[in-house]
């Protein structure tokens, strides 16, 4: 369960933004969040009520972003959705591929008051 | 509330015991408890505590915000990796491995496949050829560092307690502990899991995963972003295999599906079959 770890990395960022900026509350927070990037998307919904209690994000509207997955063939250059690490080539069926996107982990903005 | 797993109760504690040359029946002795009560916010609690004058701890204060005003609230653009922490932590990890010329290896595996046995054979055979020293991370007991303190070599435990996985700031306490000899090797036992351990970078020269052929030869596809992350991965108790239904070939196939630049290595840490290779490896990249 080390998305409960991410949600407070998380909750630490944002309050240490709020802090440095004078504020006390977060009223939206956004996040991208690669479907590459290893999190379980229920499992973190299923944590984030209790992680965020008492915290500058309580009660504060949650926006993901889900990034896209996409990778490139090193045999042939094609570039495709990728849905698994593990897919391969869709034309030339390689498995010699690289990940573009999708595994970002990224807090893009908080707004706060 | 606990951060790892969510519970209520407050078991924010990692224990960090280094062992001592030889082991004592009453290992209370050489136990030293270090415990982090940080309200809710468990072992990142020590992270997120500012050093001054401390330029890394700082790092990340030198990118600007950039925010305005949205009537009485305030857009801040963060722009911030999630694991920056971590990956702060990680690389002053990697640094001080490399200034003191140690190769850091990061074993990885589900429980039970045989990381703690091949690690014993190799300390016993190469310790007279390198300076070894061992991080053991384990929820729970002294057992696995017990092991290793047997063959003499330096080792310290982290017990997690409730946390799934190491984590960067955990091994710098581990190594403050450890203070490991020039020109050695580090082996970081990681906590038997393949999902958690994937996303924590440790300041890791080299990251091993290991699986046995007890398990299922699709163990690579089911766990894909522990064999993605990792740079070798060694399939153990290979004398096993007249007894199981597993296909080395399929199970290497499979890794290589979710990672082609893996390198392979087929081994049984217990009867010392192919080990050898292993040892050929560890000295390959010590010279690196």
């Amino acid at each position: 369960m080390h998305e409960l770890s991410v949600v407070m990395s998380i909750v630490e960022m944002a309050e240490e933004k709020t802090r440095q900026h004078g504020a006390t509350n977060v009223e939206q927070i956004n996040i991208d969040i690669g479907c590459l990037a290893g999190i379980e998307f229920g499992a973190l919904d299923f944590v984030w009520e209790a992680a965020v209690k008492d915290s500058v994000l309580e009660g504060a509207e949650r926006i993901i972003h889900k990034i896209p997955g996409r990778g490139k063939c090193s045999v042939c250059g094609n570039q495709f959705q990728m849905n698994n690490i593990f897919d391969s080539c869709p034309t030339c069926q390689s498995y010699q591929n690289e990940v573009i996107t999708g595994q970002e982990l990224i807090v893009k903005s908080l707004i706060v008051n | 509330m606990c951060g790892t797993c969510g519970c209520g109760e407050n078991l924010d504690v990692i224990t960090i015991t280094l062992l001592g040359d030889k082991v004592k029946n009453e290992e209370k002795e050489m136990v030293e408890n270090y415990f982090l009560k940080n309200d809710h916010h468990h072992h990142y609690g020590k992270v997120h505590h500012h050093h001054h004058g401390n330029s890394l701890g700082h790092a990340h204060e030198t990118e600007h915000d950039h925010t305005h005003e949205h009537l009485s609230s305030k857009v801040i653009q963060v722009e911030q990796d999630i694991l920056h922490q971590n990956d702060l932590l990680a690389e002053r990890n990697r640094g001080y491995f490399e200034a003191k010329n140690i190769v850091a290896f990061n074993l990885v595996s589900s429980p039970g496949s045989g990381k703690t046995s091949l690690l014993e054979h190799t300390l016993d055979t190469l310790k007279d050829q390198f300076h070894f020293s061992v991080i053991e991370g384990d929820q729970q007991t002294l057992n696995d560092a017990n092991r290793i303190a047997r063959l003499e070599i330096p080792v310290v435990q982290i017990n997690t307690g409730k946390a799934c996985h190491l984590d960067a700031a955990m091994v710098i306490r581990a190594v403050k502990k450890l203070n490991p000899k020039s020109d050695s090797i580090l082996f970081i036992e990681n906590v038997g899991n393949l999902v958690c351990p994937a996303m924590f970078d440790l300041g890791e020269t080299k990251r091993v995963v290991i699986m046995s052929v007890t398990e299922g030869e699709d163990k690579a596809i089911k766990y894909p972003d522990m064999f993605h992350s990792a740079h070798l991965c060694i399939i153990n108790k290979i004398d096993l295999l007249p007894y199981v239904d597993f296909n080395v070939e399929k199970a290497k196939a499979y890794a290589m599906q979710v990672n082609h630049h893996l390198e392979f290595i087929e081994l049984s840490a217990t009867k010392g079959t192919g080990i050898e290779q292993w040892y050929n490896w560890i000295a390959k990249n010590k010279r690196i």
